[in-house]
């Protein structure tokens, strides 16, 4: 009878973690084939951001009264506003702006909430109590009209639309963060640690932060695409970020609403830009929830 | 594009030829002109307002001691309207004017000079309590008289030749003397005058009726059994109503864009009245703020602006023609073209301008590159094409100008407070007059918003007031002119705006003024076929 040999875990071949990554993408391509075309979309607004002065062939502050509305040819790609300002190089740089204040308060609304709602599940208590009561009142008021108000109240530089867009995301992000983490307080591991006597910090930074990353990346992702939607908005409506600086909603309002009927490119096409970045964003979020959710990870 | 363009300033062209023709015609009796006010009124009382939400509805109860002939399309020369005649003393120093007799109050009491002397100390004496925002434009009166009943005496402190077109103001109603004294706010809330139309209705938010009055002074007039006065702030909502010939017209104007679509929509029911505007659009440079301080820096901002191409393309886009100096073109002391081309900022060569500024800019030690934030008004036309178009002229001088908008309410008390470096300024007003139009600008003025302190130009703008001769004043204007725009480019302006009445071709009567308070009495206006 043969006898098996044991292995020595050293001779197994382990993947680099660029090759676990890789591997985790292509899987993710094989099985969410929606989410791999948004984060394809993604990656295609990164490289129009990153390289813009490269790809655009005009100054999209510059202004040309000699092009002034000039429809759509082989000049200017996708026509010229009422300032003789090339369209797609207004898009291209616009994607800046868009990305900027996106991933801006995404990131930071993301944080401060998961930190919030880690906080408040972890300590319970009063400060549950009080950090929720506190989170109800943001909540209560519609994003659009907390946004505005913050933006009124602060003034309209790009910094500030970030923390417009950001204050009103933090209370959602917190809520969905604490019910995550209020099922990890109670697991063992959570109980262990607090036993051997470590601190607070230690145990919500290394036991119960790791435990909710799925949440918040879901979150994360989700909103982007809000927070891209709410920039533009803001823009639309005057209250965002301020010409001349390229902004996809910006590009939809003044002349844009004046010459709707004489000069539709001016109009279509940043409403375009802005719909495929939400989507790209939604699609990407949607699969990556899918795939992160136990619950949905074998369906 | 360039083939409907054409055809937009075919049609426009048609309507602007059809006018003069019209305008002939034996005016018609009858019928109800329907007209659009994108303000409500916030009060009745025109001494104390300042929005055209007073005048557009409430003009064509009152009559005025003086006005603008309402045919005198530059709104410069005044004409009587409660006054028959008037003359004034060799010295300059008393004007007295005979009043027309058998003028009554819609109330059925007669007016008298005891009316126009209440009304004025009103206006220029204020007591306490009272607000008169027009108190200023009156300094030189030392005392209004009434020595009989139809004799009215305007006794001078120092000659001011402009007091006749002063007392043209269409904001000057002539109230009632008995009901002042009784109670001196009684017409922030109620009406009764002696114009060509009674007082129907008010409904806030949605209309204002007036009809015809029987009984008055000028015999065969008004024309019109009637108006209608109908508040819309949309703009879109605005051009609808004429679009969909429900409004007549609307007074204030339209942008180019909204003419065009007018005019395609209706063609020759459209007529269109096209008039310098009696508004600019001013940069204030801050100069207590480095490095606007030093005018090398505030000469450069005015040499980057080529003005004459800015003229040509925001006049597609927005309410801005013409290129001006301190006096709106084509009225009597409005510098000519060729002159005003020898200031800086106004040659005709950009390129040579440009790089005289950017010589100034280097000389005053500015980097290239150097940033600043220019605060404009949020407000859509002309503010925000206007700051577009700012900001691109100096970046083509290097330098890199960031926009903050602020929000309209805001807006003045940021000005006053002094809280910018450099700021979108405005002015606006009723009758093209330099004593009306400059004051803004001596040191002592609170409108002086970038404080700047120049006794060469408090001493300009006195003598030019005091000239009696029209030729002097010229000389003393252009030199007042130079010092602020020029020499030391005190401050800057952008392009007059241009006033666009696109109205039904039905309205005949009314001739545009570069003021939208003017000419709004109705008493000329009829309703054509």
């Amino acid at each position: 009878m043969a006898v098996a040999r044991p292995v020595d875990p050293l001779e197994l071949e382990t993947p680099s973690a660029l090759g676990r990554w890789a591997a985790a993408a292509a899987e993710f391509c094989r099985q969410r084939p929606l989410g791999a075309i948004g984060a394809g979309a993604i990656l295609f607004l990164f490289v129009v951001a990153a390289l813009a002065p490269v790809i655009s062939a005009y100054d999209p502050l510059a202004v040309h009264f000699d092009a002034m509305l000039a429809r759509p040819s082989a000049l200017h790609w996708l026509g010229t506003d009422a300032f003789g300002r090339d369209v797609l190089a207004r898009l291209i740089y616009g994607s800046r702006t868009a990305l900027l204040v996106g991933f801006g308060s995404a990131i930071v609304g993301a944080a401060l909430g998961t930190i919030l709602g880690v906080g408040s599940a972890y300590f319970g208590g009063r400060v549950d109590l009080y950090l929720q009561r506190l989170m109800d009142v943001f909540l209560s008021f519609p994003l659009i009209v907390l946004a505005l108000a913050l933006v009124a109240i602060l003034g309209n530089s790009v910094p500030n639309v970030i923390a417009a867009i950001t204050v009103p995301m933090v209370p959602r992000c917190a809520l969905v963060i604490r019910a995550s983490a209020l099922s990890i307080r109670e697991m063992p591991y959570v109980d262990a640690a607090r036993a051997a006597g470590f601190g607070h910090a230690r145990i919500i930074l290394r036991h119960m932060l790791p435990n909710v990353m799925a949440p918040f990346l879901i979150m994360l992702t989700a909103f982007l695409g809000q927070a891209i939607l709410l920039e533009a908005s803001l823009s639309f409506l005057g209250l965002g970020v301020q010409e001349p600086t390229a902004a996809w909603g910006l590009m939809l309002r003044g002349a844009a609403v004046d010459f709707a009927e004489a000069a539709p490119w001016m109009a279509i096409f940043p409403g375009l830009a802005i719909s495929f970045a939400v989507f790209a964003f939604n699609l990407f979020g949607d699969s990556l929830r899918d795939a992160l959710d136990p619950k949905l990870r074998t369906q | 594009m360039r083939r409907r363009a054409a055809l937009l300033s075919l049609l426009a062209g048609l309507a602007l030829a059809a006018h003069p023709a019209e305008a002939q015609d034996k005016p018609h009796y009858g019928g109800e002109l329907v007209f659009v006010v994108p303000s409500d009124p916030p009060s009745y009382d025109a001494h104390e307002e300042e929005t055209f939400g007073v005048i557009h509805p409430m003009a064509p109860h009152y009559n005025t001691l003086l006005r603008v002939d309402p045919f005198d399309r530059t709104g410069t020369k005044p004409v009587g309207d409660l006054a028959e005649s008037w003359t004034v003393s060799r010295d300059g120093l008393v004007y007295t004017f005979k009043l027309r007799r058998g003028v009554k109050f819609h109330d059925g009491n007669e007016m008298t000079s005891k009316d126009v002397k209440a009304s004025y100390d009103k206006i220029v004496f204020p007591p306490a309590g009272v607000k008169s925002l027009r108190k200023a434009a009156y300094s030189s009166v030392e005392v209004v008289e009434a020595p009989d009943p139809y004799t009215v005496r305007f006794r001078l402190k120092w000659p001011e030749s402009s007091l006749p077109l002063n007392l043209a103001s269409p904001w000057n109603w002539i109230y009632r003397a008995d009901v002042l004294a009784k109670d001196i706010h009684w017409y922030e809330t109620h009406v009764n005058g002696t114009g060509p139309f009674t007082f129907v209705e008010h409904v806030r938010g949605s209309h204002w009726v007036g009809k015809k009055n029987p009984n008055y002074w000028d015999k065969g007039k008004p024309y019109l059994d009637g108006y209608r006065a109908i508040f819309i702030s949309s703009s879109a909502a605005q051009v609808a109503a004429v679009r969909g010939e429900r409004a007549h017209i609307q007074f204030r104007s339209f942008s180019p864009v909204e003419r065009d679509q007018l005019v395609q929509a209706l063609g020759p029911k459209i007529t269109v009245q096209e008039s310098p505007w009696d508004c600019v659009l001013l940069v204030a440079m801050h100069h207590e703020k480095k490095p606007f301080d030093d005018k090398r820096v505030r000469r450069a901002l005015t040499l980057a602006l080529d003005r004459y191409e800015g003229s040509k393309a925001l006049s597609r886009i927005t309410l801005v023609k013409d290129v001006a100096g301190i006096q709106v073109p084509g009225t009597p002391y409005a510098t000519p073209p060729t002159e005003l081309e020898k200031l800086a900022g106004y040659g005709r060569d950009i390129n040579r301008s440009r790089t005289e500024a950017k010589r100034l800019l280097k000389e005053a030690g500015v980097p290239e590159g150097f940033a600043f934030t220019f605060k404009n008004r949020g407000i859509p036309h002309p503010y925000e094409p206007l700051g577009i178009w700012l900001i691109d002229q100096w970046r083509q001088i290097g330098l890199n100008v960031k926009q903050e908008i602020i929000e309209a309410s805001a807006y003045h008390p940021m000005l006053k407070r002094g809280d910018f470096e450099v700021a979108m300024d405005f002015q606006c007003g009723f009758i093209v007059e330099p004593d009306l139009d400059l004051p803004r600008f001596l040191s002592t003025s609170d409108a002086n918003y970038g404080k700047h302190k120049d006794t060469v130009i408090d001493e300009l703008y006195e003598k030019q007031g005091r000239a009696t001769d029209a030729e002097e004043r010229k000389r003393y204007l252009r030199a007042f002119e130079k010092r602020l725009l020029d020499e030391e480019a005190h401050i800057l302006y952008t392009l007059q705006w241009h006033r666009i009445i696109p109205h039904s071709s039905k309205v005949r009567g009314w001739t545009i003024t570069p003021s939208h308070y003017l000419n709004n009495q109705l008493d000329t206006v009829w309703l054509g076929e």
